[in-house]
């Protein structure tokens, strides 16, 4: 259902050469090329996992806290079982929470931003309030908290942490959605009696691609680095195999004060190269659709960009 | 005047749902908290601790609305009940005597990490193309895709278990007796390096970048160029012209960062067994200390809105269209 509506850019009924610039742009940016590379590769992995590593990941193979060796490339845990197959099968959870969390928060971000923008009046103040206050309450000790009541799972991580992230996404899509919204072909569109659920999706939705894209980024950054924080607190599902559990167990196992790094390195590497990738991704979005952040130096802009 | 009355009534009603969400949260949640701490002490709870626990935890047979009343009255009046793994101590006690290490750990890595930050980004948005502005954010935005608790655990291995440089947990040595001797300040000194190095380190690239792209804009205003044309020096432009004004975004993430910063602290403390308010949390949760847990929330969440409306006064002081409007 979220897929649905944030292709929905891409149709013909939004504007054709914006849109073509964007990709172009996209594509040749070094940043964005990067990115999409990295991802591609950790997606392939995920995808694959069942075929290089088929098993159970977590099952004992070898002798306790190995070293990395040919046979096993990045050496055992202290329980004896494969670093390598409990990373490579631990992409799995981690990327498929860290989409979910982001399309789902992106898409509550969507419907809450948009309908604050196009009632406004009273609808505005309520969900804005709503939004702030969601905001403003300390993100990891929420976490924290709904966590240690609701029963364990991977169900629970995933509504947790789109209840505490949903609130970034709707502010920024409510103010580039309320700049669309005073502009002429809205008031048009509203003047020729089109309804309201086709306004927000077809008039002023296509008009945000690029900031709906960039939450989403952010979003999914954010759920596969708060899921891998609340694993690591042991508040997730400990039976899944994820970069996050990997890191619990590691730190259970006293993998630090042993001196076993090979246990600890690759999964909290694996997160920060996704994250990484898709921080890239987003500042290439940035560059390519605010020339003030744009390497060539442009002639001075005097219009103000009406989303500021 | 009417803008910090509206604030301050945004951060009352943000308190009350806070409440409201501690009140209802173990309410509505399945199972029965009572009988699983019950079950957890393997009886060792006295009668009244469970008959209170059973009051702060609505187990009892009164209608809802009079429970909430009575939950509102209790926190108030700075009740939060008493705590169960460290009883009899409430949970008052529990938490001042930790706030404080969070306060000093939290603290200092959000100023080190603005004031670095910040300054990082006024000098890669006044020299566009510059080495700072191509060489760091890159870097800094790599560091800061690592897990603060990812971070904090190879700064743990390398310097405190590898080269032993720092000590590796709690806030000071065991047995050094609190105070204000040399002796004691350095040791706390040389336990708050790695956590806060830690934190630094992961939200410095978000103070640079932020305070680049608003500076970037703030530097094709017209009255800098006008600045300029008055031959005023350079870096007279960049920091009482530009900078300046660039600054007031970064304010308000100042009191955005507390948050963060909470939140972060939580998952260092943990790793370094720091003993703040979230290592505090963390080992509630765990104990089943279902009063700790509320009273420590409660505790991050007033302190988050507290910070932010000095915030927003400090703003009215900053930037006169507020105080028009």
């Amino acid at each position: 259902m979220t897929t649905a509506i944030l292709k929905q850019p891409t149709e013909p009924t939004a504007a054709r050469k914006p849109n073509r610039s964007f990709v172009h742009g996209l594509i040749t940016n070094k940043k964005a090329l990067l990115g999409m590379t990295v991802m591609l590769v950790f997606i392939a992995l995920a995808l694959l996992a069942p075929v290089l590593f088929p098993g159970d990941p977590s099952r004992i193979t070898a002798m306790a806290s190995l070293e990395p060796s040919p046979e096993h490339w990045l050496g055992t845990t202290a329980k004896g079982q494969d670093v390598l197959a409990l990373t490579v099968h631990g992409s799995r959870s981690s990327l498929f929470v860290g989409l979910t969390v982001g399309f789902a928060s992106t898409f509550v971000g969507i419907l809450v931003g948009l309908a604050s923008a196009y009632f406004g009046k009273f609808i505005d103040e309520a969900l804005s309030l709503v939004t702030n206050v969601f905001l403003l309450l300390p993100g990891l000790p929420l976490l924290v908290i709904l966590a240690a009541f609701l029963p364990p799972g991977l169900g629970t991580v995933i509504l947790v942490l789109v209840v505490t992230g949903w609130a970034g996404s709707a502010r920024v899509l409510r103010s580039q959605a309320l700049s669309i919204r005073s502009k002429d072909f809205v008031a048009a569109a509203v003047v020729s009696g089109e309804r309201a659920g086709r306004i927000m999706f077809r008039e002023i939705l296509p008009n945000m691609a690029s900031i709906v894209m960039g939450t989403l980024l952010a979003c999914v950054i954010y759920g596969i680095g708060a899921q891998a924080g609340l694993e690591f607190l042991g508040l997730g599902d400990v039976s899944t195999v994820s970069w996050g559990n990997n890191l619990f167990w590691a730190g259970n196992e006293g993998a630090l004060l042993t001196g076993s790094w090979w246990v600890f390195v690759p999964s909290g590497v694996c997160i920060a190269l996704v994250a990484f990738a898709l921080a890239l991704i987003n500042y290439a979005v940035d560059e390519v659709t605010n020339p003030r952040l744009r390497k060539i130096k442009t002639p001075k802009i005097t219009e103000r960009s009406a989303a500021k | 005047m009417r803008f910090i009355l509206r604030r301050l009534g945004f951060y009352l009603i943000a308190f009350w749902a806070s409440i409201t969400l501690n009140f209802l949260l173990p309410r509505f949640m399945p199972g029965d908290p009572v009988s699983r701490m019950f079950a957890r002490t393997q009886g060792k709870m006295q009668p009244e601790q469970i008959d209170a626990l059973r009051k702060l935890l609505g187990v009892d047979d009164r209608p809802i609305w009079e429970q909430y009343i009575d939950y509102l009255h209790n926190i108030v009046t700075g009740n939060m009940g008493i705590s169960i793994s460290r009883f009899p101590a409430p949970v008052t006690e529990v938490i001042s005597s930790q706030i404080g290490w969070t306060l000093l750990l939290g603290g200092t890595a959000l100023v080190i990490a603005a004031v670095v930050g910040n300054l990082l980004g006024i000098l890669a948005a006044w020299r566009r193309g510059g080495a700072i502005d191509s060489a760091l954010p890159p870097v800094l935005v790599f560091i800061g895709s690592f897990p603060y608790f990812w971070l904090a655990m190879g700064a743990l291995y390398l310097f405190g278990v590898v080269l032993g440089w720092f000590p590796i947990r709690h806030a000071f040595t065991d047995g050094l007796e609190p105070g204000f001797t040399w002796e004691f300040i350095g040791d706390v000194g040389a336990h708050l390096v790695l956590p806060a190095l830690t934190i630094v380190l992961v939200s410095i690239g978000g103070w640079m970048l932020g305070m680049r792209n608003t500076m970037i804009a703030t530097n094709s205003e017209d009255y800098i160029t006008m600045a300029e044309a008055k031959g005023l020096r350079p870096g007279r432009i960049m920091l009482r012209y530009a900078a300046r004004n660039a600054m007031l975004p970064s304010v308000t993430s100042f009191g955005m960062g507390l948050g963060f910063v909470v939140g972060g602290a939580l998952l260092t403390e943990v790793v370094f067994a720091y003993p703040g308010v979230g290592y505090q949390l963390l080992n509630a949760v765990q104990g089943l200390d279902y009063p700790l847990m509320q009273g420590l929330f409660l505790t991050i969440t007033a302190a988050v809105l507290l910070a932010n409306f000095l915030v927003d006064i400090l703003y009215v002081r900053l930037d006169p269209r507020v105080r028009s409007n």
